[in-house]
């Protein structure tokens, strides 16, 4: 045992020094002409770096500084560095966080908001100060609909991961007959109303409102076979959507079950029992690392992997950083520079529309099979 | 929207089964509510951390499982788990007995020597239910904190996620009843339920313990007088409440197989419900509450949807408090038919 465990860390050690290595070579000659502006700014983060769901942050963080690390070997003129604001992922403190990072003048851009809820209680915040935003993660139809002018994402919305889910229920799984249910909340029914709109009206046999907490499904297991529908369409998350599938196959309905990205997530896998989990088809606007970025981001955080959104904020960085080098150093110039960005990220060409939304993204389709959520090999949705 | 079936229709043909997935989830709902109904019969004080003995039984249950089978997720039939079941089922009922009597011990036994009024006891049943609850959702650090961690990884990491039990128990069919085939889940927790009950009526009516709990439900100080040790009474009521609760978390586990340290509480607002549709204080009243309300949340789910289940089966507690204000059976537990 400890021979082997030895080798594995030899190894593990062996691979990291190779990848930093190799980023080294393959970031190092990127060029250094145009930067214009001089002086030192701010990007900021607000999002969960720590809490319950701090693990995604975390994964934005390190994106962050993959973006900043390739920047700063281009030894510009303008130094960029990031500061981290802990909203723990909820409003009521991200709220203040808003109002230290408005009055903070060396910060011109900010990544994120990281949630759809903590986004709604600051946009306006950030919006009066003019400050420009790029949230990697933030994903609620209404955010780029409520006038808030400053607020971007490289997300792509539920509205594409809804019209998406349609798209893969009709085509891939050739569904005639589907279920559709939320799970009473405002990101499930966001979803499961897209989902449900983007479907062939002949489609939808049957809709259901289950909640949060609840984890006896019997009677909507009972609607469902009755329906005759062939598959399920669910809008919530893992803890439900999982005990969801467990019953219905317990049931021994034998359809297909698709939901969005609050199921994407190992737990589904583990809630609903491998056995039944199998088959079940997890949409994300997420899509896997690339090996290049994955290469880059370990090198940039200390060996740790890249996970879901780093390569998001990646990109969101990528736009500001590109703007400060285009001399836009102020918050109103940078603003602009968003607006009118277009140019390619790691999550493929990126452009914003006149509501921050960007104008197209690829939705993927992550399966489970053997008991097991593959997130390395996601069909996307076309 | 337009192409909705029928909700009646769905009601009348899905008839049997509504109504016997009902029982099954009522059958948890009786059993946890004989707990709350014990402790009320005897100290008329609603123990509402009572969802909490609950929630510890339904973790015990899944920690069995996962020492004795590892964190591999797998597919049982009934038989097949049945030894991993009935540990479980011991665990559930020694842990949440454990926790029960702790409660009775740090929660109320001080009070009630201080002969607090009954709303302090109450607003310490509900601080008792959150600082349980958080010591199940902050395992992983409480684990880490005495260095085990590492080693208990795989019961107490993401302490706030759900935890699932790694053997899943699959329902076989045994017979149909119009065109639902029953399973032998449904069966098992049907009749546990009623078994349980029947062994707790002739536990209260036959034994000295039974006379000692009926005597304090009826009058305090009289049994006293008569030389019953009240103390030990409120104790041994609190701790059949846990084995009750135990054997309901077994069960629950056993058709859901996932809990939360918050599991508790929705749980518990339902048998709570049950406990008082059923008439407070009266077991069998309990055991009923629980399954009508399990029955008629299934039917109101089929006739207006999922989201009008809570509204359906309050307008029925209501309904049944204006015609009788002490539930459907409503008689103190100390009346009993002693």
């Amino acid at each position: 045992m400890t021979r082997t465990t030895k080798t594995v860390r030899l190894a593990a050690v062996a691979g990291i020094v190779a990848l930093g290595l190799s980023a080294c070579g393959t970031t190092g000659g990127s060029g250094s002409s145009g930067s214009s502006g001089s002086g030192s700014y701010t990007i900021a983060f607000l999002g969960a770096a720590t809490g319950p769901e701090g693990a995604l942050g975390q994964n934005m963080i390190g994106g962050i500084k993959t973006a900043l690390a390739a920047y700063n070997k281009t030894n510009p003129k303008a130094k960029v560095s990031l500061k981290v604001y802990d909203s723990q992922g909820s409003a009521s403190q991200a709220t203040p966080l808003a109002s230290s990072i408005v009055s903070n003048s060396s910060v011109i851009g900010l990544v994120g908001p990281g949630f759809s809820g903590e986004s709604k209680a600051v946009n306006p915040r950030f919006a009066a100060a003019g400050l420009p935003e790029i949230s990697p993660s933030a994903t609620e139809i209404d955010l780029t609909h409520s006038g808030w002018k400053t607020f971007h994402r490289v997300v792509g919305s539920d509205q594409f991961q809804g019209a998406a889910d349609a798209k893969y229920l009709t085509n891939n799984a050739k569904s005639k007959k589907v279920f559709v249910i939320d799970d009473s909340e405002a990101y499930g029914t966001g979803l499961a109303q897209v989902v449900q709109k983007s479907l062939p009206s002949s489609a939808v046999v049957g809709t259901d409102h289950v909640q949060v907490g609840q984890t006896d499904f019997s009677a909507t297991v009972t609607k469902i076979k009755a329906s005759g529908a062939d598959s399920v369409f669910y809008g919530g998350y893992y803890a439900e959507s999982g005990l969801l599938i467990k019953q219905l196959r317990n049931a021994g309905w034998n359809g297909v079950f698709v939901s969005g990205d609050g199921s994407e997530d190992p737990h589904f896998v583990t809630v609903a029992g491998a056995q039944a989990a199998n088959g079940a088809v997890l949409t994300s606007a997420a899509g896997p690392a690339t090996a290049s970025f994955s290469k880059q981001y370990a090198a940039a955080n200390g060996g740790q992997p890249a996970g879901l959104y780093s390569m998001q904020a990646y990109d969101a960085t990528n736009i500001f950083l590109a703007g400060i080098k285009a001399g836009d150093t102020t918050r109103a110039n940078l603003e602009n520079f968003v607006n009118s960005y277009s140019g390619t990220g790691v999550i493929g060409p990126i452009k914003f529309d006149s509501n921050g939304d960007v104008t197209a993204t690829t939705i993927y389709a992550y399966h489970v099979q053997n008991g097991k959520l593959d997130t390395e090999h996601p069909t996307p949705i076309k | 929207m337009t192409r909705k079936p029928d909700p009646m229709h769905l009601l009348l043909h899905q008839f049997p089964e509504l109504t016997i997935t009902g029982l099954a989830v009522g059958s948890v709902y009786a059993l946890i509510a004989l707990g709350y109904t014990m402790v009320y019969g005897v100290l008329q004080l609603i123990n509402f951390a009572h969802s909490e003995v609950f929630m510890f039984g339904t973790f015990a249950v899944a920690w069995v499982a996962m020492a004795i089978h590892g964190p591999n997720s797998r597919s049982e039939n009934l038989e097949q788990a049945a030894g991993i079941l009935l540990l479980g089922l011991v665990a559930a009922m020694v842990l949440s007995g454990i926790v029960a009597l702790l409660l009775e011990r740090v929660a109320y036994r001080p009070l009630i020597k201080k002969k607090a009024p009954k709303i302090i006891a109450l607003i310490s049943a509900i601080g008792a239910a959150f600082a349980l609850e958080e010591v199940m959702g902050l395992r992983d650090r409480i684990a880490s904190a005495f260095g085990l961690g590492q080693r208990l990884s795989n019961y107490v990491q993401g302490a706030r996620n759900p935890y699932t039990m790694p053997v899943t128990v699959r329902p076989h069919p045994l017979f149909s009843i119009g065109n639902y085939k029953i399973t032998d889940v449904d069966i098992l927790m049907i009749v546990a339920a009623l078994l349980m009950m029947f062994l707790l009526e002739t536990f209260v009516k036959r034994t000295r313990f039974g006379k000692g709990i009926r005597a304090v439900a009826q009058d305090p100080e009289a049994a006293a007088l008569m030389g019953v040790n009240s103390t030990r009474v409120v104790q041994l009521t609190f701790l059949i409440g846990g084995l009750m609760a135990g054997v309901g978390a077994t069960l629950y586990m056993i058709r859901i197989g996932s809990t939360t340290a918050a599991g508790g509480d929705l749980l518990g607002i339902k048998a709570f419900t049950a406990a008082v549709m059923g008439g407070i204080g009266n077991l069998r009243g309990a055991l009923i509450g629980g399954l009508v309300l399990g029955v008629v949340e299934n039917w109101g789910i089929a006739v207006l949807g999922d989201s009008w289940k809570d509204v359906t089966s309050f307008v029925l507690l209501v309904l049944i408090l204006l015609v009788r204000p002490s539930g459907i059976l409503g008689e103190a537990l100390g009346k009993a038919r002693a």
